[in-house]
C-alpha cells in the first residue's frame, strides 16, 4: 500500500472490521445504523445492528480545495455548519429528516440514501458532490476509491457506485465531498397557474439566462428560487415581475420554505392517516419535460418536473406502468406495507449485473438484506 | 502480425489460423467492408495517440449500426475472442492499444446524431459521434455541449464516455459524467443495457459513474443522451503575470477561497510560455515566472461583476501584469497559446511525452520544484500547463525518441511524476485515462485489496475478461514485478517497508 491508501485503523473502525468478519463467518446479516432517519425509506429492516456511532468527525476541511473529508457518522448537521463558516455547502441541499427522538441524520447515511434537496436540478445531485470514499466491503477490506480531487479517472468510480446504494454494498466509513461556494444572492418569486401551465413555463424560464436554483408547484402556485451573482438575481427577479407579474417572497419566509420542501416538513407531506383508504406518497421521477402525468391524486412538482410527488390511491401497477411510460420510474415514499416492492423493479439484464456486483463487494450477503431489492 | 510472433514460427502459424477462424465467423454476420484483415489495412489501427506502443489485433471490425455491434460480440464471446473497442483513436494512454489475439472494434461508423431536443436541454447521439459536432448540431438552440477535451475536434463522445474526458472548462461545467443522462451500452456478449435515465435518476445502483471512465472495459457503449447547456452570452479573459510559481499558486487558492469559480483557470511556467510565445506572438510575458489565464462567462452583468471580484483578488494576490481581453478576439488571442502548448512544444524538440496527473490545488509550487529536480536527475527539459482550476497538472517531457536511452529517462521521469503526484495527495491520471500507460503507477495508487476489489467489478460484468482485457488494472504479478524494480533502483522512499 502506498502513502494515501495506507488506511491507519484506530479502534472504531477495528471493532467494524471485527463485527463484518465475525458476521461473514456465520452468515449473519447485518443493518447498518447510522441516525436511523432514513428507516421509513426502502425496503424492511433486518439483521444485527452494526452501529456507526463512534466513527464521526470532520478529517480535513480545505476551503481553497472545496473538499471536506468527514467520517460516516458525523452528523450531517455539523458538516454543513463547518461550511458555512467559510461560506460553502452542500449545493445538493440534502434533506435533515430528525426523527422523533431526537436522532439526526448523518454524512454516511446521506450518501448512501441519495437524496437531494430542491437545488439538485440546477446543481446536480449527491453523486455529482462524491469525490472519494472508505468503504468496508463484505470481506472484511477497508478500501479507498476515488479521492479527493474532482479529476481523477484512475480505475472504475467505484465511490460514486455507493451513492444511493442503501447499505447494499458495503459500510460506508468515510466520503470525500466537493464543497461549493454559497451563492451570493439568492430571491425567490412565485407565480398563480395550473399545473400544466406551470411545467410550460419552468421550462420556458429554464431555457433563458435566469439563474434558477429550484422550482415547485403545489395547489395552483408555482415558486421559483433564482441563486448567483447579486446584479443577475436582481435583474433577473425584476423582468419576472415585470414580463409575469410574480411576487418576490421575504427572504426568510423564502428560506423557510425551500427548507420545509427539503425536509419534507411542507404541509404537502403531513400523513394523511385520516383519509380513508389511507394513500400512499409516491416519488415519481421522469423526464423534467414530461406533461401533466395521468394520475389519481394530489401532486406537488418539483426540479423543473423532474421529481413529481404523488399522494395517490391507484394502484402500484398503475402508478409504476405511467411512470415507466413516460420514460423513468416511480418509487415508494412512506409505505409502511409493501416494503418488499418499495423501488421500481429491474430489467432481467440489469438485475443479473446487480446480483454479481453484490457478490463481488458481499460475498456471503451479509450487509443490509433487503434494504434495496428483496433479492439483494 | 507482431515482430515476436513473426520471429516464432510456430505463434506464427497459430496466430494466422486463429484470424482465419475469426474472420470466417465474422463474415457469417457483418456485410464485406466491414471487416479489415490485411496488414496494410490494420496498420492505421495498430496504436492510438500513445503511439510509442503498437500491435496488431486479429482483426478490425467497423460495424455500422447497434445490430452489427451486438453480433460482433456474441460471436467473440462464442469465439473466446477478446474485443478492443476503438473511437477516432486520439486517446493518450493506450486504451486502444489492440489486442494480438483480439478484434478492434471501431466505432467510427456508428456516427449519427439521433436527436436535439432544446426543450429538455438533451441531445441522442451515436458513440461515433464527435464531441464538437454535438456542439454544432446544438448551436442553431443557443446551446452547447460543455466538455471540452483539446482533442473535440477528433474525438468520439463514445471515447470521452469511455475515459470521463475533462477539458478547460470543466472547473464550471464538469467532467463527461455530469454532461451525461443516459447511455446505451452492449455487455460482452452482446445483450443491450441503459444505464441512467433522461429522467434525473434510475431506480437500483447507480451504474452510470461505473461504466463512464471504465475505458471500454465493463460495456461496449453505443449510444449516449447527453445535456446540453444554455450558450452563454460573452466570456471574457484575464491574463495575470506573477513573478512566481507559489504567488501563482496563492492566486488560484485566493480565488477559491473568494468563492468564485471560473469558466477556465489555466497556467503556463516560464519555459511553456517561451515556446508558445515563439509559435502563436500572442504578446505574453516573457518576464512572468507563471502566466494564469483566468476566465469569466455569463450574461453581461454576471461577467461585469465577476471580472472584478477576480481582478480584486489577483491584485493583492501579488499579481504583476494583469491585461483583461476587451473582446472576442483578443480574449482568443489569450487563449491561443495555452491552446497551442502541444504544437509549440513540439517545434522546440524532436518529440515530447504529455503525462496527466492531479494534485491539489495548493501543492502546485512543490510539485513544480520536485519536476525541475527531476529534470537534473534525468537531464531531459519539461515544460508545463496546469489546469490550475482543477488541479490537472499536464507535464510535458522533451526527448528524441530515436535515442533509446532518452525515451527510458523519459518513461522513468514521467513515472516519478505520477507517483509524486499520489504522494502530494493526488492520482495518477486526472483525464487521460490508465491504459497501458499507467498501469504500473496503478501499483502505487491502490492497495492489492482495491485492485482486486476493482478485478470482482470487472468480472460482473464481464466473466471472462474479453473486454479490453489487460488494461487500466494491474495485475498482482504485474505489481510485484514493479515493486521489485522500484526499489531496485532506488525510486520509492522507504524502499524497505512491505508493499506488494
Amino acid at each position: 500500500m502506498n502513502h494515501q491508501t495506507q488506511t491507519p485503523t484506530d479502534a472504531a473502525l477495528e471493532r467494524l472490521i471485527d463485527q463484518v468478519r465475525t458476521a461473514q463467518a456465520e452468515d449473519c446479516g447485518l443493518l447498518i445504523r447510522g441516525g436511523g432517519t432514513k428507516d421509513f425509506y426502502g425496503g424492511a429492516l433486518t439483521g444485527q445492528p452494526l452501529e456507526l456511532g463512534a466513527l464521526r468527525g470532520i478529517c480535513s476541511y480545505e476551503p481553497t480545495e472545496m473538499v471536506i473529508t468527514a467520517r460516516a457518522a458525523t452528523p450531517l448537521r455539523e458538516l454543513e455548519e463547518a461550511l458555512a463558516e467559510r461560506g460553502q455547502h452542500l449545493a445538493f441541499e440534502p434533506p435533515r429528516f430528525g426523527t422523533a427522538n431526537g436522532a439526526q441524520g448523518t454524512v454516511g447515511g446521506m450518501v448512501a440514501a441519495g437524496l437531494a434537496g430542491p437545488a439538485r436540478v440546477a446543481a446536480g445531485g449527491v453523486r455529482d458532490f462524491v469525490l472519494g470514499v472508505c468503504v468496508l466491503n463484505g470481506r472484511g477490506e477497508l478500501l479507498r476509491f476515488g479521492g479527493q480531487v474532482v479529476k481523477n479517472v484512475a480505475g472504475y468510480d467505484a465511490s460514486r457506485l455507493f451513492v444511493g446504494s442503501m447499505g447494499v454494498l458495503g459500510v460506508i466509513c468515510e466520503v470525500s465531498l466537493k464543497v461549493p461556494p454559497i451563492a451570493a444572492a439568492c430571491t425567490s418569486v412565485e407565480l398563480a397557474c395550473g399545473q400544466a401551465e406551470a411545467l410550460q413555463i419552468i421550462h420556458a424560464w429554464t431555457r433563458t439566462a435566469l439563474p434558477i436554483n429550484a422550482s415547485a408547484w403545489h395547489a395552483d402556485t408555482l415558486r421559483v428560487r433564482l441563486c448567483g451573482a447579486v446584479a443577475a438575481v436582481n435583474s433577473g427577479a425584476a423582468r419576472l415581475v415585470k414580463d409575469f407579474g410574480v411576487q418576490v417572497l421575504e427572504n426568510e419566509a423564502a428560506r423557510r420554505y425551500w427548507n420545509a420542501l427539503r425536509d419534507q416538513e411542507d404541509a404537502f407531506f403531513a400523513p394523511r392517516a385520516q383519509a380513508a383508504p389511507c394513500p400512499t406518497l409516491w416519488r415519481v421521477s421522469v423526464p423534467s419535460v414530461h406533461p401533466p402525468l395521468n394520475l389519481p391524486g394530489e401532486t406537488l412538482i418539483e426540479w423543473g418536473g423532474a421529481q413529481r410527488w404523488l399522494w395517490s390511491n391507484a394502484s402500484p401497477e398503475k402508478v409504476r406502468e405511467a411512470a415507466a411510460h413516460a420514460g423513468g420510474h416511480a418509487s415508494l415514499f412512506r409505505a409502511e406495507a409493501r416494503r418488499a416492492d418499495f423501488f421500481a423493479p429491474l430489467p432481467a439484464p440489469l438485475e443479473r449485473i446487480h446480483r454479481a456486483l453484490k457478490k463481488s463487494f458481499d460475498p456471503a450477503g451479509i450487509f443490509n438484506r433487503g434494504r434495496m431489492y428483496s433479492w439483494m | 502480425m507482431n515482430a515476436q510472433v513473426l520471429n516464432d514460427p510456430h505463434a506464427a502459424a497459430a496466430w494466422v489460423a486463429r484470424q482465419a477462424v475469426v474472420l470466417a465467423a465474422l463474415e457469417k454476420v457483418l456485410p464485406s467492408g466491414a471487416l479489415l484483415h490485411r496488414q496494410e489495412e490494420t496498420a492505421a489501427y495498430e496504436c492510438d495517440a500513445l503511439t510509442a506502443y503498437r500491435r496488431a489485433p486479429l482483426l478490425v471490425a467497423l460495424p455500422e449500426s447497434e445490430a452489427h455491434v451486438a453480433a460482433i460480440l456474441k460471436t467473440c464471446h462464442g469465439l473466446g475472442v477478446p474485443v478492443v473497442a476503438r473511437g477516432a483513436g486520439t486517446g493518450l494512454s493506450g486504451g486502444a492499444l489492440p489486442h494480438e489475439f483480439g478484434v478492434t472494434l471501431s466505432l467510427a461508423r456508428l456516427n449519427r446524431i439521433l436527436r436535439v431536443d432544446p426543450l429538455a436541454r438533451s441531445a441522442t447521439v451515436e458513440c461515433g459521434v464527435r464531441n464538437l459536432a454535438i456542439s454544432e448540431a446544438a448551436a442553431p438552440y443557443g446551446l452547447y455541449y460543455a466538455p471540452d477535451p483539446s482533442s473535440q475536434i477528433a474525438c468520439t463522445i463514445g471515447g470521452n464516455v469511455a475515459e470521463n474526458a475533462g477539458g478547460v472548462h470543466c472547473l464550471k461545467y464538469g467532467l463527461t459524467l455530469h454532461n451525461l443522462l443516459r447511455i446505451k451500452a452492449y455487455t460482452v456478449d452482446g445483450e443491450a443495457l441503459e444505464f441512467g435515465s433522461e429522467a434525473l435518476d434510475a431506480p437500483g445502483l447507480d451504474l452510470l459513474p461505473l461504466i463512464v471512465g471504465s475505458e471500454g472495459m465493463l460495456a461496449v457503449v453505443t449510444q449516449v443522451t447527453v445535456r446540453l447547456t444554455p450558450k452563454p452570452q460573452l466570456a471574457r479573459c484575464i491574463m495575470a503575470s506573477f513573478d512566481s510559481v507559489e504567488a501563482a499558486g496563492a492566486a488560484v487558492a485566493n480565488i477559491i477561497a473568494a468563492g468564485i469559480i471560473p469558466a477556465g483557470l489555466e497556467l503556463m511556467d516560464r519555459p511553456m510560455t517561451a515556446a508558445v510565445e515563439n509559435f502563436v506572438h500572442a504578446g505574453y510575458d516573457l518576464q512572468a515566472a507563471a502566466i494564469l489565464l483566468c476566465e469569466s462567462d455569463g450574461t453581461a452583468e454576471e461577467v461585469s461583476e465577476e471580472i472584478d471580484r477576480m481582478r480584486a483578488v489577483l491584485e493583492r494576490s501579488g499579481v504583476t501584469r494583469m491585461e483583461i481581453s476587451a473582446d472576442e478576439e483578443q480574449r482568443l488571442r489569450f487563449w491561443s497559446g495555452r491552446k497551442n502548448a502541444f504544437p509549440a512544444s513540439g517545434r522546440i524538440s524532436p518529440d515530447y511525452m504529455c503525462m496527466d496527473s492531479t494534485i491539489p490545488r495548493r501543492r502546485l509550487a512543490e510539485m513544480l520544484r520536485a519536476i525541475e529536480q527531476m529534470e537534473r536527475k534525468y537531464e531531459l527539459r519539461c515544460v508545463n500547463v496546469f489546469h490550475a482550476g482543477d488541479g490537472n497538472l499536464h507535464p510535458l517531457i522533451l526527448f528524441d525518441a530515436n535515442d533509446a536511452d532518452e525515451l527510458h529517462r523519459c518513461e522513468l521521469f514521467g513515472a516519478d511524476i505520477l507517483e509524486t503526484s499520489v504522494r502530494l495527495g493526488g492520482t495518477v491520471t486526472g483525464e487521460h485515462g490508465v491504459g497501458v500507460e499507467k498501469l504500473n503507477s496503478m501499483c502505487v495508487q491502490f492497495s492489492p485489496a482495491e485492485r482486486e476489489q476493482m478485478f470482482a467489478i470487472k468480472r460482473a460484468f464481464d466473466p471472462d475478461e474479453l473486454l479490453n482485457p489487460g488494461k487500466a488494472i494491474p495485475t498482482l504479478h504485474r505489481c510485484a514485478e514493479y515493486g521489485k524494480m522500484h526499489v531496485h533502483r532506488g525510486l520509492l522512499p522507504f524502499g524497505e517497508l512491505p508493499r506488494f
